[in-house]
C-alpha cells in the first residue's frame, strides 16, 4: 500500500523489538469473538489513475459543463482568484494541526489574527472569532450566546432568515429550553416591524434577522435594533452573502453578527465545507463560542500570537463551556483571508457593485415579462420572480441550454405560488441573463401552467 | 543539546509583519472584467443601505500576497515536514490525489441546490462513502451531515433523546468516563442532559462494577471512546454493552480512535448502538490548521428514523435523490448536506487502500505505537501497563522530580524537529504525555523520535533549565498566554 512507509523487513524487526511473535498478538486485547476474520467489503485497492477516473466520471455527472447558474440562496458562485489554491495548497497550511503549540504554529495564528481583523472591519463589529462550521451554525450559536448574555430564553426569528438556518436553530433550541417565535415578512419583503413590536417582550433574549434576507431584501437593521433594544433584547444579524458587505452598510446596530464567508473564495463544493464566523462587541467576548487568537509577546518581547480565552471552551470547561464546538474552519478562513486581501478595500467595493448591477439588469429584464416581488425595499443580488408557470418547468427548459435557473420557493414559501429566487453575481453574463429572460417571456406569453407531476423536483 | 539532533537544524525564517502594515492606498491585486450590463446608481438603488467606507481592509499587490502567506506558512510545523505524535488526533498523511479530485470542476463548483438530475455524481459519492463507512463500522444507517466530531456527538445524542422520548421515557443523564474528551460532556450539556462521571479502574478501563452501580433508568446513554484515550481497548466491552442495554440505555461510541480498529473489528459487532467518525482523523482528510472536520454518525437500524434530514435514497428509476420527508427525524444540524469536500477526500482514501490497505494501515498504526512504547520504557513513567493499541500514554512523574513537566518536555521536543505530543490529557493521568504516531511514520522517523525523547530525559537529569526554557530554535520563544487572556488583543488597530 503506497501510503505506508514500511517494508516487510521493517515490520518484522519492529515486532521483534517489541517482543511479540506476530501483529495479531498486538490485537489480543480485542476479544476473539469480535475480531474480523474476513476482508471488509469495500472496493478493491485502486491505482491513482483509477481514482482520478472514478471521480472525473462523478464530476461529469454533476454538471461540470454548465454555462451559467442563477442559484444563490446561501451558496454563491463567485470567481476564486488562483492565488487562493496556490497558497492553501502549501502543505505547511493544509497539513498542519490546530495551533495549540504556538511556537510552531505562528503562520496559522497570524493568518487567523488577520482574518479576525478583516471580519471585524467588514461587519463593523469590534471583535470576531476564528470561525465556526458555517453560517447556519454560526447564527444558531449566536442566538444561544445572546440567550446567555441576556439571561432570557425566548427568541424572535424573522421568517425571511434562510429556512435551513432556521431548521438548525430549531434543532439546537429544542433542548436548550428556548422558545422560537417566527415573524412574517411584510409586503416589502422585510421583517414586519408592526408584528415585531408586538412580539418583543421583556422575556425576549434576541431578535434574529438575516440581511440581505433569504428573499433578497435588505432589512432595516436600525429600526429592528431600536425595537429590540427598547425591551432589553439583543439583535443578532445573520449574513449569508459576505460579498454584499462590500457595498452595503454593515449592521453596526447589531449586538452579534453571524456571517457565512463562503462567498469570499470558498468553493461551492455541493454545500461544504463552508466557514461561519461570529463577530460582536468587545464587552461580549467572554460569552463568544469558538476559538480566538490573541496577540501577545514572547520572553524576549517579540510579537507573537496564541489561542486565547480558552476558559470558554470545551477542552477546559467541559460541560460548562460556551459551546461544544472544538474545530474552527481554519483552512476556509484562510481562503477568505486571502480573498479579502486580494480585493482589498477598493476591489471588494467594485466587486459588490458589479453584483448589484448584474442583478439590477436581470430584475429589469425579467420584470418586463413576469412579476418581480418586493419592489419596495432595496436588494443586493438576489430577487424573487413570480411566474404563471411552475418555475420547475421553466428551469427544466433552461437546463437544456446548460443554464441552471433560480431556486423554486414553493417548498419554503408556498404562499408565494410560482415564485423562484434568482441570483446574479459577477460571473453571470448578460447573455445568460437575456437567455433566461427569453425563456420567462416565452413561458408567460404562452400562458403555460404545466401540471406539477410532469416536472422534476428541481429544488429539494 | 547533549547529542546533536539528527533531524532538525535551524533554517531561514524570514520576518513578516501584518498585512495591514504593508497596505498602501492604490496598490491592488485584482482586476474585474468590464461590466457587460449598464452601470447602476448605487445611491439610488440602496439609499441609506449604501456603504461609504470599507474600513481597514488592506491594499497590497499580488507578489506581496504570495510572499506574505508563503512566509507565514514557513512558520508552521506540518505533517509534510515530519511526525506529529499528537494523541487522539491521528495526524496521518494527507494524500495529494484527494486534493486533486476534490477540486474537479463538477464537484468543487457543484451548487447544493442544483437539480437532482445534474447532482447524480455528488449523490453517488455520498452513497458510496456511506456504504463504505457502514461496512467499516458494522452499523446499519448513517448521516454525513455533521460538520465535525463534536457536532457528530451532538447529532448522536439528539438521536438518543429522540429514541427515549419515542418510548415515552425521557431520560436525564449521560454517563461519561473520566478519561473522555472535553467535547463529550460539553455536548451532553448542549442537548440538555446532566453529565455523570464514571471512574476508570486500575487498568485504565471502565470499572464495570461501578458502571453496574451507576446504571439506572435515568441514564440515557454511555459515551465511550474505544480504544479509550489511554489507547486501551475496553476488553469488557460486551459486559458494558449488556449492562447498558439491560436497563434500556444506549451505548454511544466516540470514534476518535477508530484508526486502531478499521478492518480488524467493527463497533457494530461489539454492541455499539451509535457512533461518530472523524473523517479528518481516521480517513486522512487534512486538519487544515484547525478545520474543516467532518463527523458522520452511524447507527443501528432502530435509530434510523431519527437521522437528520435529508437522507440519500435510490428512486424508482434507479437515480439517486434526497428524502426530506422524515417525520421522526431529529431535524437538521447544519445547512445543506455536510462537508462534502471532505467526503470526496475520505472516499478517495478508502479507494486507495482497499480492504487490504485499510487493515494494514490499522496494523501499522498499532505497531508504531507499541514500538514507541517499547522504545521509551524506562525513560518515562508508564502509569497504566495495560496493552496499548494505536497510542500510548506516559506521565512526567520521573521528570517532575527535577521540576520539569510534560509541557516543558513537549516544548523541548520542538528543538529536535518534532511537533509536541498531546500534553496533560487524559485528565486521569497527571502530567500525561499522550503519543499517537499513526501509520504514516517510517521506522527511521520513529527511531529519531525515540532518540529525541530519551535525549530529553537525559537533559532533564543533567540540565533541566535547558528543557524548562525550551524551545530554543523557534521564531518566538514561549509566549505569554496569561497576558493574552487578561488583556485580549484580538485584532489589529492602526497606530495613534
Amino acid at each position: 500500500m503506497r501510503y505506508l512507509p514500511k517494508s516487510p523487513a521493517d515490520r518484522g524487526a519492529m515486532l521483534e523489538s517489541i517482543g511479540v511473535g506476530s501483529i495479531d498478538d498486538l490485537f489480543a486485547p480485542i476479544p476473539a469473538e469480535y475480531r474480523l476474520t474476513r476482508d471488509l467489503k469495500v472496493p478493491r485497492q485502486m491505482a491513482e489513475a483509477e481514482i482520478v477516473d472514478w471521480f472525473r466520471e462523478r464530476s461529469r455527472e454533476n454538471g461540470d459543463n454548465y454555462a451559467a447558474t442563477f442559484l444563490g440562496a446561501g451558496a454563491y458562485y463567485h470567481y476564486r482568484p488562483v492565488l487562493i489554491d496556490a497558497l492553501v495548497s502549501r502543505g505547511e497550511f493544509f497539513t498542519a494541526y490546530t495551533p495549540y503549540q504556538a511556537e510552531v504554529s505562528q503562520g496559522t495564528l497570524q493568518a487567523i489574527f488577520e482574518f479576525q481583523t478583516m471580519i471585524s472591519e467588514l461587519t463593523g463589529m469590534e471583535v470576531a472569532n476564528a470561525s465556526m462550521y458555517d453560517g447556519s451554525t454560526a447564527a444558531t450559536e449566536a442566538v444561544m450566546m445572546a440567550a446567555r448574555l441576556s439571561q432570557r430564553r425566548s427568541v424572535v426569528v424573522a421568517r425571511s432568515v434562510h429556512p435551513e438556518y432556521r431548521e438548525v436553530l430549531s434543532t439546537y433550541a429544542t433542548h436548550q429550553g428556548m422558545s422560537l417565535l417566527t415573524l412574517p415578512y411584510s409586503e416589502s419583503g422585510r421583517l414586519d416591524l408592526k408584528e415585531l413590536e408586538r412580539a418583543i417582550t421583556q422575556e425576549t433574549a434576541c431578535v434574529l434577522i438575516q440581511s440581505p434576507n433569504f428573499l433578497g431584501t435588505i432589512e432595516d437593521v436600525g429600526a429592528v435594533a431600536e425595537l429590540a433594544h427598547r425591551q432589553g433584547a439583543l439583535l443578532v444579524v445573520s449574513i449569508a452573502e459576505a460579498v454584499s458587505l462590500g457595498i452595503l452598510e454593515p449592521p453596526r446596530q447589531a449586538d452579534i453578527v453571524a456571517l457565512e464567508v463562503q462567498s469570499l473564495g470558498v468553493p461551492l463544493g455541493f454545500g461544504g465545507p463552508y466557514c461561519g464566523v461570529i463577530a460582536t462587541r468587545q464587552q461580549y467576548v467572554r460569552q463568544m463560542p469558538g476559538r480566538l487568537v490573541g496577540q501577545t509577546t514572547d520572553r524576549n518581547g517579540k510579537r507573537g500570537f496564541v489561542l486565547t480565552l480558552a476558559t470558554r471552551e470545551q477542552h477546559i470547561r467541559r460541560e460548562k463551556a460556551t459551546s461544544n464546538i472544538c474545530t474552527n474552519q481554519a483552512l476556509m478562513a484562510l481562503m477568505a483571508t486571502i480573498f479579502m486581501t486580494i480585493y482589498g478595500k477598493q476591489g471588494l467595493a467594485e466587486l459588490a457593485k458589479q453584483n448589484l448591477a448584474k442583478a439590477a439588469y436581470a430584475a429589469e429584464q425579467f420584470g418586463k415579462h413576469a412579476k418581480v416581488l418586493f419592489p419596495g425595499a432595496p436588494r443586493f443580488h438576489e430577487f424573487v420572480v413570480q411566474t404563471g408557470e411552475d418555475p420547475h418547468a421553466i428551469n427544466n427548459r433552461l437546463l437544456g441550454h446548460k443554464i441552471v435557473g433560480g431556486l423554486p420557493l414553493k417548498k419554503f414559501y408556498p404562499e408565494l405560488g410560482n415564485a423562484a429566487l434568482w441570483c446574479c453575481t459577477e460571473m453571470t453574463t448578460r447573455t445568460a441573463i437575456d437567455t433566461a429572460a427569453g425563456f420567462i417571456s416565452e413561458s408567460e406569453r404562452s400562458g403555460k401552467s404545466a401540471p406539477e407531476t410532469d416536472v422534476e423536483e428541481v429544488a429539494r | 543539546m547533549k547529542h546533536p539532533t539528527r533531524k532538525a537544524t535551524r533554517h531561514v525564517s524570514q520576518n513578516e509583519g501584518l498585512l495591514f502594515e504593508k497596505s498602501s492606498p492604490g496598490k491592488m491585486a485584482w482586476k474585474l472584467p468590464p461590466l457587460d450590463v449598464p452601470e447602476v446608481d448605487t445611491k439610488r438603488l440602496l439609499g441609506d443601505s449604501q456603504r461609504t467606507a470599507l474600513g481597514q481592509l488592506p491594499e497590497v499587490s499580488e507578489i506581496e500576497i504570495i510572499r506574505h502567506f508563503t512566509r507565514l506558512s514557513t512558520w508552521n510545523y506540518a505533517i509534510d515536514l515530519g511526525m506529529y505524535p499528537l494523541g487522539s488526533c491521528t495526524m496521518k498523511y494527507n494524500p495529494r490525489v484527494n486534493e486533486v479530485v476534490a477540486r474537479l470542476e463538477g464537484l468543487a463548483n457543484g451548487h447544493p441546490y442544483q437539480p437532482e438530475k445534474v447532482s447524480q455524481g455528488a449523490l453517488r459519492i455520498l452513497k458510496t462513502l456511506s456504504e463504505c463507512l457502514l461496512e467499516i463500522t458494522g452499523m446499519d444507517a448513517i448521516t454525513l451531515q455533521p460538520a465535525a466530531g463534536a457536532q457528530g456527538e451532538l447529532t448522536g445524542l439528539l438521536m438518543v433523546r429522540a429514541h427515549h422520548q419515542t418510548k415515552g421515557d425521557p431520560r436525564k443523564k449521560i454517563l461519561i468516563p473520566d478519561s473522555a474528551h472535553g467535547t463529550n460532556p460539553a455536548t451532553a450539556a448542549t442537548v440538555g442532559y446532566a453529565v455523570e462521571n464514571l471512574k476508570s479502574n486500575a487498568q485504565g478501563m471502565v470499572d464495570v462494577s461501578a458502571l453496574s452501580a451507576q446504571m439506572n433508568q435515568e441514564v440515557a446513554a454511555l459515551m465511550l471512546t474505544n480504544p479509550n484515550t489511554l489507547g486501551v481497548f475496553e476488553q469488557e466491552i460486551h459486559k458494558i454493552a449488556d449492562i447498558m442495554h439491560a436497563k434500556g440505555g444506549l451505548l454511544y461510541m466516540d470514534g476518535a480512535n477508530m484508526n486502531a480498529l478499521v478492518g480488524k473489528v467493527r463497533p457494530g459487532d461489539f454492541g455499539v448502538d451509535l457512533m461518530h467518525l472523524n473523517l479528518h482523523k481516521t480517513f486522512s482528510t487534512p486538519h487544515g490548521g484547525g478545520g474543516p472536520g467532518s463527523g458522520p454518525v452511524a447507527v443501528k437500524q432502530f435509530l434510523e428514523p431519527f437521522l437528520p434530514w435529508p437522507v440519500v435514497i435510490t428512486k424508482a428509476d434507479g437515480t439517486l435523490g434526497l428524502d426530506y420527508n422524515r417525520p421522526r427525524s431529529v431535524g437538521r444540524v447544519r445547512a445543506f448536506y455536510g462537508n462534502f469536500g471532505m467526503f470526496v477526500r475520505a472516499l478517495a482514501y478508502i479507494f486507495a487502500n482497499g480492504p487490504d490497505g485499510l487493515r494494514q494501515t490499522t496494523e501499522d498504526a498499532v505497531l508504531n505505537a507499541n514500538y514507541i512504547r517499547k522504545g521509551l520504557e524506562g525513560a518515562y513513567d508508564l502509569p497504566y501497563p495495560t496493552p496499548s493499541m494505536h497510542e500510548v500514554v506516559f506521565s512526567d512523574k520521573l521528570q517532575a522530580k527535577k521540576g520539569v513537566r510534560t509541557m516543558d518536555i513537549a516544548k523541548r521536543l520542538i528543538d529536535y524537529g518534532f511537533h509536541p505530543y498531546t500534553t496533560a490529557f487524559p485528565l486521569i493521568v497527571p502530567g500525561a504525555l499522550m503519543i499517537e504516531p499513526s501509520e504514516s511514520e517510517p521506522r527511521e522517523e520513529l527511531d529519531l523520535f525515540i532518540e529525541a525523547m530519551r535525549s530529553i530525559a537525559e537533559e532533564v537529569e543533567e540540565d533541566p533549565e535547558m528543557v524548562l526554557s525550551a524551545p530554543h530554535t523557534t521564531r518566538v520563544s514561549r509566549l505569554d498566554e496569561v497576558t493574552a487572556a487578561r488583556n485580549p488583543v484580538l485584532r489589529w488597530k492602526p497606530q495613534g
